[in-house]
């Protein structure tokens, strides 16, 4: 699976405005209801499931990187949102360090292994070191898609 | 000492695979043992104490992985692994129906 087959262009942060974790989820996901409606009323309810299921356990795997994510049935395949934050959020992250890239994914309810590859994806890509700092360094929303097309592209140069 | 190597394949049988949680506790056991381990699928071979490299594997439903511990406490960490993935399958339910394969 590529990031284009799931992250929806049009719901990247640069900056986000949030600066706590319930708050950036809330960015997020109003972020993808504007991109890909995700139907009437519906981003409240998803905004709450994802906040429940951050607190039972963080979805902050380390090097600053969280990924929060919820099943829901408003979607038919997994769509995701990406935010970044120069100020760091606490994510109550495993390695206990802020998060400065947060990437919110939402999974249909009946297609469990589409949701694992997309996370192969993600985690594939947020390992490597230079793809982070790439990451990190985008000035614009441009960058950043740049990036991520460049990763479904040539994924050995990055 | 002799260097004690336990290699065995495991199948993944809850439904939804081994996403985070279920990766998680795999690597919080993974972390209770001394010994390395690996785990390999048919492109990858991990460090089966990480969550973001355990969650390159994508397991799904039905997939196999491979377990290689290297270590005086291998055959331990192997056996309590496999209990959790085989049979507590992370205290997740199976399919519903049985996938066709």
């Amino acid at each position: 699976m590529k990031f284009a087959d799931f992250v929806c262009f049009e719901a990247i942060i640069l900056e986000l405005k949030a600066i706590d974790r319930d708050g950036v989820i809330a960015e997020l996901v109003s972020a993808l209801d504007k991109a890909c409606r995700l139907g009437k009323g519906k981003s409240r309810e998803i905004i709450k499931a994802v906040i429940e299921r951050e607190n039972e356990a963080s979805t902050g795997m380390g090097k600053g990187i969280a990924v929060p994510h919820v099943k829901h049935a408003v979607v038919k395949d997994v769509v995701a949102a990406v935010g970044q934050s120069s100020v760091g959020i606490d994510f109550s992250a495993l390695d206990k360090q802020p998060v400065y890239s947060v990437i919110l994914l939402i999974s249909p309810v009946d297609n469990p292994d589409r949701h694992l590859q997309a996370m192969e994806n993600i985690f594939r890509h947020l390992q490597q070191d230079k793809f982070r700092r790439f990451l990190r360094q985008s000035q614009t929303v441009e960058d950043i898609k740049d990036l991520l097309q460049e990763a479904d592209e040539n994924p050995s140069l990055l | 000492m002799e260097t004690v190597v336990c290699e065995t394949e495991l199948e993944i049988k809850n439904a939804d695979g081994l996403h985070m949680r279920p990766a998680m506790r795999f690597v919080d056991i993974a972390n209770l043992y001394e010994c390395d381990i690996t785990v390999s699928n048919s492109e990858n071979s991990v460090d089966g104490k990480s969550i973001m490299q355990m969650s390159m594997l994508a397991a799904t439903c039905g997939a196999k992985l491979k377990v290689r511990a290297e270590g005086s406490d291998a055959q331990q960490a192997v056996s309590t692994l496999r209990e959790l993935v085989e049979e507590k399958m992370f205290d997740e339910p199976p399919p519903r129906n049985k996938k066709k394969s």
